[in-house]
């Protein structure tokens, strides 16, 4: 027993000292390094017109991006798990692309697509829609990059939930449209909360895509994290570690948002 | 008018599961569909509730032809094994679901839910969550929630097999009267021979995706079509190609030449029941259905040696109609005929 006793705990401190060192140490640093002249240089930073403009910025592929991703993600792990057929194999592997390859390829790829010279680049400029450095090609960036969260994180949901209560919904009377909105919907909304939280995050520090596709113009086209990384280079440490901050707890309060909508029900 | 179905097919990649089905169900009548697993029992039920549809055939309910009909417009009421109870809603809301679907106003839906929870015994559990009942009071929230739509015809899906022993045998007799009160066509579809013959006025059943044989509970057992029929519905002891029950094994003490030698393996007391096991001479195990009274005139004993007559055995040939070959009455009748011999070993 106690042997047994003894090694749980030491399992526990190395998970807890496993954690602490790699996640909670760097946010705490950063935490300290933010204030460490004061809470004027990083409000500064943050509340000068490139920071907010970056903070809307950051708000607008938050607030574009995630309904987007929601309602697709929906869908799609509806049809992988609803409706069975071979070409479902194909979808599931596309869908964890975006997981698979690094952002900045996606930014790349997406350069090459809506580019001067890229396929889709010419024509949509002759309409006068002008994708790449500005706020349409950031989106597509935001949304490839943060794609199968949703999608992954509903179609276990889905499974466990079987097609019972769908079916019973159908022979009391409810149409396909009922019975999703009645029956489907409610029971997998911790997964669909849950793939938005995590696209929440994502979107909100996705840098390697967006910094291809908007050339990172301040004031322009800088979402947060490119302005962090502006910062960094112009060692303005201050303002830096501020808006790193600000998008911690702009995470982080997604997430608290979440818990607490979920122990209310409970 | 009830429901009929005709020449109903389906297939499921390599597996048949209802081969050229036809059955007919009367208005107002308490049918089984009993069957082992596999068999298609209960494919034809949701093929008749259209959850699932048929490769060919027809499903007629109440004189309309409802094979292209979606579910949700066929008016029937659907219990399954597993409840398919709605989680995130309370038992009230849903009993209440169909009749919220069917844009029924609010103080109406009350009534009604209440009044089915009452019939359900339910009522004082309206606001508690799914999670929160046992499994029986899920079936019967299930159960009133099919019924609330004021179904044409009810189906239900193994309904009790998750349950334990007791509450099965509680509910089933509780969906008897039930039957009795509302008369409305029902379907039921059980693995369990008993349950079938306790509840159901006609059994349907099947194997291998085929109806075998449909009749009443007495039918089938008097005059089983086959050798399927006559070992699903009641219990069978294999003597060669003939089959007897094991009510028809008569044990004797004395030899003649009806009689076949076997030894007691065992005896197993099931109260007013006595199950006695024996091993024939050439390694048959067969065993007889005596009552307490029998057993104790015979003075049987495990190891001992006593005589086997079959007092009614059945042979089936091919897929010919059944034929009774040891007509014998207990004790011996003149009129022996076929019964002269014992049933083949």
């Amino acid at each position: 027993m106690s042997s047994s006793r003894s090694s749980r705990w030491g399992l526990r401190f190395l998970g807890i000292g496993y954690l602490t060192l790699l996640l909670l140490a760097p946010l705490v640093m950063i935490f300290f390094k933010t204030f460490e002249d004061g809470i004027g240089p990083p409000l500064d930073a943050i509340t000068s017109p490139d920071g907010l403009h970056a903070l809307k910025l950051t708000l607008i592929m938050v607030a574009v991006a995630v309904p987007l991703n929601t309602i697709f993600g929906i869908g799609c792990a509806l049809l992988l798990v609803r409706h069975r057929w071979k070409g479902n194999v194909i979808i599931d592997g596309i869908i964890n692309l975006p997981f698979a390859i690094s952002p900045i390829v996606i930014g790349l790829s997406l350069f090459l697509l809506y580019g001067a010279n890229g396929w889709f680049g010419p024509a949509l400029a002759d309409v006068g829609f002008k994708v790449l450095f500005s706020i349409p090609g950031m989106i597509l960036a935001s949304v490839f990059v943060s794609l199968p969260f949703v999608v992954r994180e509903v179609v276990p949901v889905l499974q466990e939930i079987g097609t019972d209560q769908e079916q019973a919904a159908s022979t009391l009377g409810a149409n396909a449209w009922q019975t999703f909105w009645r029956i489907t919907l409610p029971a997998i909304r911790w997964g669909v909360a849950y793939g938005m939280v995590l696209t929440t995050a994502r979107v909100l520090g996705e840098f390697g895509a967006v910094t291809i596709v908007s050339g990172s113009i301040s004031g322009k086209t800088q979402t947060l994290p490119l302005f962090v990384a502006k910062q960094f280079e112009g060692f303005n440490f201050a303002g830096a570690y501020g808006a790193s901050l600000l998008l911690a707890v702009l995470a982080l309060s997604t997430l608290l948002a979440m818990n607490l909508l979920k122990r209310k029900e409970a | 008018m009830g429901i009929t179905v005709e020449g109903a097919n389906k297939r499921f990649g390599d597996f048949q599961a209802l081969k050229d089905v036809s059955i007919s169900v009367p208005d107002g009548s308490l049918t089984a569909l009993l069957g082992p697993s596999g068999s298609g029992k209960s494919t034809l039920l949701r093929a008749i509730a259209g959850l699932e549809d048929l490769d060919a055939g027809r499903v007629m309910i109440n004189d309309e032809d409802a094979t292209a009909k979606p579910a949700q417009k066929r008016g029937v009421g659907f219990v399954f094994q597993h409840y398919a109870a709605f989680k995130h809603m309370t038992v009230f809301e849903n009993v209440g679901f169909g009749l919220k679907i069917r844009k029924w106003k609010k103080p109406e839906i009350s009534d009604r839910v209440h009044e089915l929870l009452r019939l359900v015994q339910l009522d004082g559990l309206a606001g508690r969550f799914p999670s929160q009942l046992s499994g029986g009071q899920r079936q019967r929230m299930a159960l009133a929630r099919a019924l609330a739509v004021q179904p044409q015809v009810l189906l239900l899906d193994e309904p009790f097999g998750a349950l334990d022993a007791k509450v099965r045998k509680d509910l089933r007799t509780w969906l008897r009267h039930l039957h009795e009160e509302m008369h409305v066509t029902t379907i039921f579809v059980t693995h369990d021979q008993e349950e079938a013959m306790d509840v159901a006025e006609q059994l349907v059943v099947m194997n291998n995706g085929q109806v075998e044989q449909s009749g009443s509970a007495d039918d089938l057992y008097e005059n089983p079509a086959n050798e399927f029929v006559m070992s699903f519905v009641g219990e069978v002891n294999r003597l060669g190609d003939s089959f007897v029950r094991p009510h028809d094994m008569e044990v004797v003490l004395d030899a003649d030449e009806r009689t076949q030698e076997g030894m007691v393996q065992r005896i197993v007391a099931l109260g007013f029941e006595i199950r006695v096991e024996f091993v024939l001479a050439d390694g048959t195990e067969i065993w007889a259905q005596l009552t307490r009274p029998e057993l104790q005139r015979l003075e049987l004993e495990e190891g001992q040696i006593a005589y086997l007559r079959p007092a009614q055995a059945k042979s089936f040939n091919g897929s010919s109609p059944s034929e009774t070959i040891g007509a014998s009455t207990p004790h011996g009748s003149p009129d022996e005929g076929d019964a002269e011999k014992p049933a083949a070993v």
